[in-house]
């Protein structure tokens, strides 16, 4: 069929069942905008900056496991979505974003609202493409969802003339797609998973590694039988949070620069790490010298250039999580007994004890980490939580207690504030049944207050918790521990009333000073169904402890002054 | 791994496909990740859809190693090759008044498989091809013969 390259664009989102996409409208885009508006397969979400359209795709994206899709204009538009493409590429997001570019005559000459985006994009991105001809579009808009979806997923990047929306060619959607030079490799070399499966039966303090990779993989419940048949003890990184259910009694907590004591001591005293769908990032690390000194490292990822990056692997696995931890199972069975790591597991419970992940108590004012747990508490698996960037998100991965993958999405890799509202939009979209909640920072929330609007319009309602310290709290903590407590630019006093400013949009919002008004706000917002704002006073002074400094070593860490007491 | 922070010379090749912008994806990735390209050529493999880079660069062992992961993992590269056996070769041109000896540079020329190739009205032009560290030794020798300019061609290898 002979149809124009604009028309391509929707046929092919409809072949590749897009059922939404989040976008803004500009002059190089608008032959594809004016084909959004003739179709009714699929919905476009109008969100209020493109950066915020980025992320709500991401936020679309990791919650449905789909890929993310956004649609913007050349110039300002691209550049605003820069932020979110790179995002996307750190927490390997699946994405396909699809820009305008000024037609192809004009390309070169500094025309009106041209940038060269795919050169810009070209170093956040798997892949981008220039398309310069419409009879290309096919082939390309069906290589682009395939990239992103498959091996490592990530965001893809189509900058496309407006010459060429306009130019008519053959529209054939191609069925299947085979890449002579991009093979992912997705099965793992049976030879190495032997050797590896050898090494744990070996180990006496083995320790599972758990990352983001394994919720990419669909590989949880794998994941969680591999781990409870051999009894081996599991810590999750930032990304692989809700991987293990935090009940689940083998689970040690999160290590890294904030992780838990016993985590981080768990890492540094084990023989064997098995490392799975994680990538060694130096929060999680510290002194690449000293991370896990005394043990072997097996490690299974997708990427190989992930393997031996930073730490060097002894058994590495190169394949996708789901088929390598099948095969561990099958070889593990008979073979692993889970009684040899009785011992192990009583030591690690011990330094569990002795410095629980704990915060103190203030009968005047609300813990920060108190609002988390609350939330936990009330809503714990029915609802999806998203963060923005800072201590809240730290107290967030610490305390709120997830139960299953996906119910996490916070920008880890990047660490982008403005993230989390447009993400918990996404999210929203992708599973409305569940309570969509935003626990973010009196910095972070006004880096896309906007989306207050779409929030409205649209009907997808996010709960905005904002923990209130007055300060842009992450960076106030780095200043009060390693630059004799001087604020520069971190004191955050002049402030809106967040409660009028969601309600000017058409939203509802509380102010709250004490635990029953939060637990009244919350069910209230839950009640009304709209977007909330929920500003909670908290004690501004708190700290996100333990602490790894930034290089050093993850035994080295600074804990709570009150270790041992508080409610955790 | 803090192991071999030794840092060695490697040539490594790279087959990709002939599109827009693969050269700047891969020089990208260079200067993105901090790695040092020493010289670089690119040319089409004959009657395919490809062409072949022959990269010299040097790093630690681990460098290396990410540099051709990284290599691999971008969409257009076929393959690459991390050379250690291999037959390698640059092609160099200086440009000499045409006042200096003549017989004097061809036979210099010689030693390092080249000759004259061109002479103009008050040039000469004259050609090696040769090991790049071979190159080197004919560009130190020739400074007495006062070149006016000297382009060098950058590696091209082939493994044994
Ligand atoms: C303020 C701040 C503080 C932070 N502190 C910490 C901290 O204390 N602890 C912490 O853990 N993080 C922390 N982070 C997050 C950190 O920056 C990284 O984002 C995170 O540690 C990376 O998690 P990951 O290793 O699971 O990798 P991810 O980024 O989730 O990467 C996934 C890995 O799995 C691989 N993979 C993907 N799909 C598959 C598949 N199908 N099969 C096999 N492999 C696959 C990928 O190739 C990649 O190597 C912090 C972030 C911020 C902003
Ligand atoms: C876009 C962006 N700019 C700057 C930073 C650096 N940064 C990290 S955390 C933080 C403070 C965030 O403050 P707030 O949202 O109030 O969260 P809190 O730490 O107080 O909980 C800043 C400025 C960042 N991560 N992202
Ligand atoms: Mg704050």
């Amino acid at each position: 069929m002979q149809i124009s390259g604009a028309q391509m664009v929707i046929e092919a989102l409809i072949a590749e069942e897009v059922e939404v996409i989040f976008g803004y409208p500009g002059g190089a885009i608008m032959n594809v905008y004016d084909e959004i508006y003739k179709q009714n397969k699929f919905q476009h979400i109008l969100s209020r900056h493109e950066q915020a359209a980025v992320h709500s795709a991401e936020g679309y994206a990791k919650k449905s496991g789909k890929v993310g899709v956004s649609l913007i204009t050349s110039g300002p538009g691209f550049t605003n979505a820069v932020t979110g493409l790179a995002d996307a590429y750190m927490d390997s997001i699946p994405m396909v974003v699809i820009s305008g570019q000024v037609p192809m005559s004009l390309i070169g000459t500094d025309a009106f609202q041209e940038i060269d985006a795919v050169g810009i994009s070209r170093s956040c991105t798997k892949h981008n493409y220039l398309v310069t001809d419409a009879a290309d579009l096919p082939r390309v808009m069906k290589e682009a969802f395939y990239i992103a979806s498959t091996g490592r997923p990530g965001p893809v990047h189509i900058d496309i003339p407006k010459d060429v929306t306009a130019q008519i060619a053959e529209f054939n959607y191609p069925k299947n797609i085979s890449l002579d030079t991009y093979k992912p490799t997705t099965k793992g070399n049976v030879r190495q998973i032997k050797k590896a499966i050898d090494a744990i039966e070996k180990a006496s303090r083995p320790l599972l590694y758990l990352g983001g990779g394994i919720i990419n993989a669909n590989a949880t419940e794998q994941v969680r039988e591999f781990a409870s048949m051999c009894g081996i003890p599991a810590v999750e990184t930032f990304m692989g949070r809700g991987v293990m259910g935090d009940s689940n009694p083998l689970r040690i907590g999160m290590l890294g620069m904030h992780g838990n004591y016993a985590s981080n001591m768990a890492i540094s005293e084990c023989d064997l790490v098995i490392g799975i769908g994680v990538r060694f990032d130096d929060r999680v690390t510290g002194k690449l010298s000293e991370f896990a000194k005394n043990a072997d490292i097996i490690h299974v990822d997708i990427d190989p250039a992930s393997i031996s990056k930073l730490v060097n692997a002894h058994y590495p696995i190169v394949g996708d999580v789901k088929n390598v931890v099948t095969e561990f199972i099958a070889l593990a069975k008979n073979k692993i007994k889970s009684e040899k790591y009785v011992p192990w597991l009583d030591s690690i419970a011990k330094l569990d004890k002795l410095h629980p992940l704990s915060y103190k108590e203030d009968s005047d004012r609300i813990k920060p980490q108190w609002v988390v747990e609350r939330i936990g508490e009330l809503l714990g698996d029915d609802a999806n939580i998203s963060t923005d960037v800072g201590q809240h998100q730290m107290w967030t991965a610490q305390f709120y207690p997830f139960s299953r993958p996906r119910q996490f999405m916070s920008s880890g890799g990047l660490g982008t504030m403005g993230y989390g509202f447009p993400a918990a939009i996404g999210v929203k979209r992708a599973d409305p049944s569940r309570t969509s909640i935003n626990i973010t920072g009196d910095g972070s929330i006004l880096m896309n207050i906007q989306e207050l609007m779409t929030s409205v319009i649209y009907k997808l309602p996010v709960i905005n918790v904002i923990l209130n310290n007055n300060y842009l709290g992450m960076v106030r903590q780095w200043q009060t521990l390693f630059y004799d407590d001087r604020k520069s630019e971190t004191v955050l006093e002049e402030q809106p009333d967040f409660k009028m400013v969601s309600e000017g949009f058409g939203g509802i919002g509380y102010r709250v000073t004490t635990k029953e008004e939060f637990d009244a706000a919350l069910k209230d917002a839950i009640e009304k169904d709209v977007v909330a704002m929920i500003e909670v006073i908290v004690d501004r002074d708190e700290n996100v402890m333990p602490m790894v400094p930034a290089g050093g070593s993850l035994f080295n860490m600074m804990l709570p002054s009150n270790s041992t007491e508080g409610s955790k | 791994m803090q192991d071999n922070l030794h840092v060695e010379r490697r040539v490594i090749s790279v087959i990709v496909k002939n599109e827009a912008s693969v050269l700047s994806r891969i020089t990208d990735l260079f200067s993105g990740r901090g790695y040092n390209i020493e010289s670089l050529t690119v040319a089409p493999v004959p009657d395919s859809e490809y062409s072949r880079l022959t990269i010299a660069t040097s790093g630690s062992v681990r460098v290396i190693e990410q540099i051709t992961k990284q290599l691999h993992k971008l969409i257009p590269v076929l393959r690459v090759y991390e050379h250690t056996d291999l037959v390698e070769k640059e092609m160099a041109m200086i440009k000499f008044p045409l006042n200096e000896s003549l017989s004097d540079i061809e036979t210099l020329c010689n030693v390092y498989n080249g000759k004259i190739v061109n002479v103009g009205k008050d040039v000469v032009i004259a050609m090696v091809a040769d090991e790049p560290h071979r190159i080197g030794f004919f560009l130190e020798a020739i400074k007495r013969f006062n070149p006016k300019e000297i382009v060098r061609g950058g590696t091209v290898a082939l493994e044994r």
